[in-house]
């Protein structure tokens, strides 16, 4: 047994190792659990039937849909046909597929269907120690539960459909350790923006992050994957969180958490995940939590992000970053906070789960949506739309004069026709400001579920701590 | 997948950096059920305008990027979504080699199994490139070697089995396939499949 000190990325690494790697070859890598949806799954199963090659474990892949499928109950529950053909064909080709190659499918009409980050924590798929794969960038949020999840392209869906195994070169590692208390008004999402915003959109490029320190240990399970989530907007191949009391408490009777006997198992080999007193990081950063405010993207990558109650920064001669700003109609050395917006997004696998709506809903309840102003909720599952309308969240949005609609990515990346039209200002809670994400020409500032519902209240963006 | 030994091209210069996926093919064009024909959706937001007619202004819609097969970019070309469409679009395109400082992980993995090579360039070579639209340059894969038209020849970087696969047209799938022995002794070993059941 080595006795040298492992991270916990290591840890998951080399468990999971069919060959390591040598100076010619990457490693093969074992993959536990394969995520698959309708988007960036078909052209891997049409490999497969090019050559002839069957599902290996089906039973380690689970699929189900949520990228262009539609938001409206009477879309998705009363018949009414999908409105972009070409979405309603990419569905039906998911339901093909996983009938002929025996995988396991939540549809558009089951219970349990979601974002596919959202449903894989809530359904105790994702466990700790274990490798998540999905063809999707997002899939660093299962970091949360300490396990090592990344994003794969179609190919490598491919690869792992037929072999259960990728082939990867071991990443390098960084720390981020926070410490110091959060402010009442700011959250996870806030916590996120401020380390894109030091690190850059490119600056955990190559690396794994784990994120560590009393900050971390101290936030729930649904922040934790918020934080995780947004590991690839800095560029990152995922994000990690040690698994400890939050971690087993969230997943104890989870579906396919395991139960009984093979819990305690399972505990106990959780228990050893932790990174090891002495672990060494490639790299390590610090961050004073205590320090921050609400913050807000101004331009067209999660990178260019201020605290609210600060200043677009001035980059003279930089013709880039005058370029981004002409795309979102704004001037250096402007603040965000007090632009009118036109649209407020909350869903999204950033934060689309219960947590963001009770955080939405505390500041909209008893108020109104601000005249001319479109909100959309849009909750992470079917799921957590059910524990919503449990506690009535649903009609405070709906009292207040939001649209209340069933789970998917939805204007995160308006591939379902749920868009922000062009010129407009969204407030979104969802990862990217790219240009056009949320639409051609959709104008995105990046922000918390407290800031786009008090943005939402006051029709221009606003400081949550101002309604609180 | 044609092997890939050297390529000599004139480049094509965006100059952006940060150029992020929903950029070189946005997500409205991901409806599609297969590989081919994207090529024509490449860059659509800054190549055409609101009624679909061709942008001027866009290097790509400049008559001297007409054949060009080497994309230049700034740093950190290809970050954001995992969507293997972006080099799908850009090998459909006609692209089989992007120059910048820095490759996002995922567009880099795609391009490598789609014959698109991504090239780490120094900073000197890169910004002389960034200046100099439309130069022909050679990329020497034997020699990972990268030759300007000033006669300059900078080495760069790309991991051993990539540079292999892409010499020789080798097909990972095959490679991961021939495992399978491997494979199936770590599943024995861990009994992952049934240790690691997720039917509960």
């Amino acid at each position: 047994m080595s006795s040298a000190p492992q991270t916990l990325f290591e840890k998951v690494w080399r468990r999971h190792e069919v060959a390591a790697e040598t100076s010619d070859t990457p490693a093969v890598l074992y993959i536990d659990l394969h995520l698959i949806h309708e988007v960036t799954s078909p052209q891997a199963f049409t490999v497969l039937r090019e050559r002839g090659l069957g599902v290996r474990r089906p039973q380690l892949t689970f699929a189900t849909m949520d990228h262009s499928t539609p938001t409206r109950t009477e879309q998705v529950f009363g018949g009414a046909p999908i409105a972009i053909e070409a979405a309603a064909r990419q569905v039906r080709e998911l339901e093909v597929n996983c009938a002929a190659f025996g995988v396991e499918l939540l549809g558009l009409r089951h219970a349990r269907r979601g974002i596919v980050h959202i449903i894989g924590p809530e359904l105790g798929l994702t466990q700790p120690g274990k490798t998540v794969v999905c063809g999707d960038s997002h899939t660093s949020t299962h970091g949360a539960l300490g396990a090592l999840a990344f994003g794969i392209g179609t190919t490598e869906v491919g690869h792992v459909l037929a072999t259960q195994c990728l082939l990867q070169r071991k990443p390098r590692t960084l720390a981020i350790n926070v410490s110091g208390r959060l402010a009442a008004g700011v959250t996870a999402k806030d916590l996120i923006l401020a380390i894109i915003g030091r690190i850059g959109v490119s600056g955990g490029t190559g690396h794994v992050i784990e994120y560590r320190g009393e900050t971390i240990a101290a936030l729930g399970m649904d922040e934790r994957m918020t934080v995780c989530n947004m590991s690839i907007e800095a560029g990152a191949r995922a994000g990690m969180i040690a698994p400890d009391e939050t971690t087993y408490a969230y997943l104890a009777g989870r579906p396919r958490a395991p139960q009984g006997e093979a819990w305690d198992q399972a505990l106990a080999e959780w228990r050893r995940l932790p990174t090891d007193a002495g672990a060494r990081f490639d790299q390590e950063i610090a961050i004073d939590a205590s320090a921050l405010e609400p913050m807000v993207t101004y331009g067209t990558n999660p990178g260019m992000v201020i605290p609210i109650s600060a200043s677009i920064p001035q980059r003279p001669g930089d013709a880039v970053f005058a370029k981004s700003l002409a795309y979102m109609g704004f001037e250096p050395g402007r603040r965000v906070a007090e632009q009118p917006v036109n649209v407020v997004f909350v869903g999204s696998c950033t934060n689309g789960r219960l947590s963001d709506l009770r955080d939405a809903a505390s500041l909209l309840r008893g108020r109104k949506v601000a005249p001319g102003v479109q909100m959309l909720v849009v909750p992470g599952s079917q799921e957590v739309k059910r524990e919503a309308e449990a506690e009535g969240l649903h009609r405070i949005f709906l009292d207040a004069g939001a649209q209340w609609r069933e789970s998917g990515c939805s204007m995160c990346l308006g591939m379902n026709g749920d868009l922000v039209p062009k010129g407009q200002y969204a407030v979104s809670t969802s990862n990217r400001n790219f240009e056009g994400r949320q639409g051609i020409g959709a104008r995105t500032l990046l922000a918390s579920p407290l800031t786009a519902a008090a943005s939402a209240v006051r029709g221009r963006v606003t400081d949550p701590r101002e309604l609180m | 997948m044609s092997p890939f030994k050297i390529l000599r091209s004139r480049t094509a210069v965006l100059p952006a950096r940060d150029v992020d996926t929903d950029q070189i093919i946005p997500a409205r064009f991901l409806t599609t059920t297969t590989r081919s024909g994207l090529g024509v959706h490449l860059f659509a937001d800054w190549r055409y305008d609101g009624d679909g007619a061709p942008n001027a202004d866009f290097v790509l819609n400049r008559p001297e990027a007409k054949g060009c097969a080497i994309l230049v970019a700034g740093n950190n070309f290809g970050c954001g979504s995992s969507r293997e469409h972006a080099p799908w679009a850009l090998t459909d395109y006609g692209f089989r080699a992007v120059v910048s400082t820095q490759i996002a992980d995922i567009f880099r993995s795609n391009s490598l199994k789609n014959g698109l090579l991504p090239v780490i360039a120094d900073p000197v070579s890169h910004a002389w490139l960034m200046e100099h639209p439309g130069a022909d340059v050679t990329i020497d894969l034997e020699t990972t070697t990268l030759t300007l038209p000033t006669g300059q020849t900078v080495r760069f970087l790309l991991e051993p089995f990539a540079r292999y696969c892409l010499m020789n047209g080798v097909d990972q799938l095959g490679f991961l396939l021939a495992r399978e022995q491997q494979i199936g002794e770590y599943e024995r070993r861990t009994a992952a499949v049934g240790g690691g059941a997720i039917r509960g």
